[in-house]
């Protein structure tokens, strides 16, 4: 099988976003019939580079051939009149049609720009048998199908075009065990056919399960090519994604830590289908982070703290009861969120760094009302200064500032009106490096000033060197709860990725 | 787009008579509508020399705008807020019928100003409530209030024309008497204009309103009670429509279920037209009012010169095709 003619050959693929090198020199090869699997942490490129081959990105360098002759991916069109097809984390598919329009929506059958409904009909059942699934209905409105069963259309579709490569990316997060195993005999048909996959997944278990060969990418590089799925170590996988070259600086943490009061307490929190059964705490001048993979729980475990959500179980700021359903108790407790997505749901992008800031503390400019603009202009200036937001002028409009002195403002909202509790989802997406170390150290400072801080972060080397102490979800549950000290980085991803390690 | 490069780059220290960026884009919108309203005066100086320019024509273009011109203080409020208000002309049909029924008259004028007021923000807070608490898209719920609310106003009134009856001539008499050579009714126009325009911009409320228009989730992890500012908005507009009420009265001496129709659709041209955004988080009441007489001195010189009122409003869909393609114009040149 080693000297078979590659499908796909990419070579030293580059991509340059502003401020970042997402891809930086990415091989990969796939043989006609094989599941190739593409291993990595999040951030390593892996969605840049599936982009490129559907065509939504252009590579700057690099050469892609596919049965040896050059092609450009120039759109996603052109992608799949090439015979590669991609399905997406996110399915793309219109709920509101049926199976058989979302399977031909964009090349329609069609003679003289009338559909030709019938024969569409009669071809998605042709597919849908093909991949074991002619139960589905065609004629069924795609948005009352489960998400199984979404994953068969969205297949069909790859299918419907003539595919010689599909690429997947996560297929098995929305589904549940048993899903998974149907989706393997697709995946093993379809290979039969000397159809070529790539597949993309977390899960290392499922890897081993169907991958032929494996190629891992760790910081926009290829770091080892076609390694045989199933005998390659999971120690040796995971060595692979985690050594590092880009190096972080961790501000250091207090030689010996105080303990300060209780500032959090969360008993027994459960979302249903999200996370069940956490509890925890989080002292003043405590970092505490929450290591997980996405669909982890990390995230909706700090909305719920924040009452964004509805939960069972008890939180208490400061002995006082935080109730779900609604931010704006917890904001009077005390607390203040950095969320995950900062310009859909922290900044108001049109207006300006002041604006911004002032946003959470509008309460404390008024006077029956009245908007104190020259406090609030004072206090803005002043934060600008203290946190180092450059460009340092107040007035500019949030959006022309870069990632990370966004993200500044951000905390600066919540530093203007002392906070005891701060939730930091993802608080260095999308910053460069050199921001990140004084993200880092802006956030120990206020810890050591007495707040508390819950930590979100998918890189796990971010939450080993900051926190104090880690919690490791997986599946929505905590598998291990330790100081950062006694965890390391490889033992975390062992934890998170195959919920080994107890 | 700033590269980290740009930013290492010293920015000299702003001298603070410099206005910032955005107020300057601010200014010249402005200014692109005041340009437009003297050029409308022009046509009307060439074209209709006696009788535009005079101090009686001007009375008459204000005080038909004070109307429309209250309720569209409350539009860009609901609109820059994130929503948009389908039934304000219903509503101060409703609110001029229930304080024109005799028994509301029977108490005398100032009740019936308050019945107004009340009718109007009560329909607005039903809007609200519909809107934040029974999660209705606004189009909807303020559309179902916008047949209702004409619905109850023809049921109240059995259709008829209800005068103002004698002894409430007060009501009337804000059109009617003059101070400085101005009706009463324009004062009451400028003072919502005024007080709209510190409400949003000199206000907790109005910033809360930019917030929530621009940014519904970014608000609401910031703390604030999306929910009920939301509910507030539309009470505010109702209020408007209460006012505006009170003018229609006063104007044409009577209370009707005829009264308003297509008033929705002059405001909202009017708020777009004075750059307010239809997805909310920007805008401004200046710019609304300024669209507002912009509109009003077309449909003035059209009549000053017997031509066509349908050719009116022709022009006047050109006029907001024209003037939402400027600013798009002007916004994208800024990026």
């Amino acid at each position: 099988m080693s000297e078979a003619t590659p499908l796909l050959r990419m070579r030293g693929i580059v991509k340059q976003f502003p401020g970042v090198r997402a891809l930086d020199g990415v091989d990969l090869e796939v043989l006609p019939g094989e599941v190739h699997c593409l291993l990595g942490q999040n951030g390593a490129g892996k969605s840049t580079l599936i982009k490129t081959l559907a065509g939504a990105h252009q590579p700057d360098e690099g050469t892609i051939t596919l049965n040896g002759a050059d092609v450009r991916l120039s759109s996603p069109i052109a992608a799949i009149r090439l015979g590669i097809s991609t399905i997406y984390q996110e399915l793309d598919l219109v709920d509101g049609l049926s199976v058989a329009e979302n399977v031909f929506l964009g090349h329609e059958p069609a003679r003289l720009g009338f559909v030709g409904r019938g024969r569409a009909t009669r071809a998605t059942r042709e597919l849908l048998a093909r991949l074991g699934h002619g139960e589905i209905n065609p004629s069924t409105e795609v948005g009352r199908l489960s998400p199984a069963a979404k994953q068969v259309v969205s297949m069909a579709r790859a299918l419907s075009h003539d595919t010689r490569l599909i690429i997947m990316d996560e297929p098995s997060a929305a589904l549940a065990h048993d899903e998974v195993g149907n989706l393997f005999r697709i995946i093993r048909e379809l290979t039969a056919q000397g159809v070529a996959v790539v597949y993309i997944s977390h899960r290392l278990e499922e890897i081993r399960e169907i991958g032929d060969r494996v190629t891992v990418l760790k910081d926009g590089r290829t770091v080892a090519v076609g390694l045989p799925a199933k005998q390659t170590p999971t120690s040796r996988v995971v060595a692979l994604m985690t050594g590092r070259e880009v190096e972080y600086v961790f501000p250091p943490r207090r030689a010996e830590r105080v303990a300060g009061a209780e500032v959090l307490r969360v008993e027994r929190l459960t979302v249903p289908g999200v996370f069940a059964d956490v509890s925890f705490s989080v002292r003043a001048g405590e970092i505490v982070g929450l290591a997980g993979l996405v669909g982890s729980g990390r995230s909706e475990i700090i909305e719920a703290v924040y009452g964004a959500r509805r939960f069972s179980g008890q939180v208490f700021l400061e002995g006082r009861p935080v109730r779900g359903g609604g931010t704006t108790g917890a904001v009077r407790l005390g607390m203040g969120l950095a969320p995950e997505e900062r310009k859909a749901q922290a900044l108001l992008l049109d207006q300006s760094v002041s604006r911004n800031i002032s946003l959470a503390s509008l309460g404390r400019y008024s006077r029956l009302g009245w908007m104190d603009r020259r406090r609030e202009a004072a206090d803005a200036r002043e934060m600008v200064r203290a946190l180092d937001i450059r460009p340092a002028d107040p007035e500019r409009p949030v959006k022309t500032l870069s990632g990370g002195n966004q993200q500044k403002a951000v905390l600066a909202r919540w530093l203007l009106n002392d906070r005891r509790l701060l939730l930091l989802d993802e608080p260095t997406r999308g910053v460069d490096v050199g921001a990140r170390a004084e993200l880092y150290a802006l956030v120990r400072r206020l810890a050591d000033e007495g707040i508390g801080v819950l930590l979100v972060s998918s890189e796990v080397p971010e939450v080993l060197g900051l926190a104090d102490r880690v919690l490791v979800l997986r599946e929505g549950r905590v598998i291990r709860e330790a100081d950062a000290g006694e965890l390391d980085e490889h033992a975390v991803l062992d934890m998170i990725m195959e919920g080994s390690a107890l | 787009m700033t590269s980290p490069a740009d930013e290492r780059v010293e920015t000299p220290v702003r001298k603070p008579a410099v206005l910032s960026p955005l107020a300057r884009l601010g200014e010249m919108r402005h200014l692109g509508l005041v340009v437009a309203l003297v050029l409308l005066a022009v046509v009307g100086l060439v074209t209709v020399p006696g009788t535009f320019a005079t101090t009686s024509n001007l009375v008459s273009i204000l005080s038909l705008a004070a109307t429309i011109g209250v309720i569209t203080v409350g539009m860009t409020f609901v609109i820059i807020g994130g929503g948009i208000d389908l039934s304000v002309g219903a509503v101060m049909a409703l609110a001029s019928v229930w304080a024109t029924t005799l028994a509301t008259q029977s108490y005398g004028p100032l009740v019936m100003i308050v019945c107004a007021v009340l009718v109007g923000t009560g329909a607005g807070l039903v809007n609200g409530l519909l809107i934040s608490y029974g999660r209705m898209v606004p189009f909807i719920a303020t559309l179902a209030m916008l047949v209702a609310a004409r619905g109850l106003a023809q049921r109240m009134s059995d259709r008829r024309t209800q005068l103002v009856q004698q002894g409430n001539e007060m009501i009337v008499e804000l059109s009617t008497t003059r101070v400085l050579g101005i009706p009463l009714l324009v004062y009451i126009f400028a003072l919502v204009v005024l007080a709209g325009w510190v409400v949003l911009n000199r206000t907790t409320f109005g910033r809360r309103t930019y917030a929530v228009g621009g940014n519904p989730e970014a608000a609401r992890l910031a703390g604030i009670d999306v929910r009920r500012h939301t509910v507030a908005l539309y009470a505010l507009s109702g209020l408007c429509c209460g006012i505006a009420a009170v003018l229609i009265m006063a104007r044409t001496t009577t209370g009707s279920s005829t009264h308003g129709d297509l008033y929705e659709l002059d405001a909202i041209a009017a708020v777009i037209i004075g750059g307010t955004l239809l997805t909310g988080g920007r805008g401004s009441i200046i710019g609304s009012i300024l669209g507002l007489l912009i509109f009003t001195v077309i449909t003035n010189l059209f009549i000053l010169n017997g031509l066509n009122t349908s050719d009116q409003l022709v022009a006047k869909g050109l006029i907001i095709v024209v003037a939402v393609l400027l600013q798009r114009r002007a916004l994208t040149s800024r990026t």
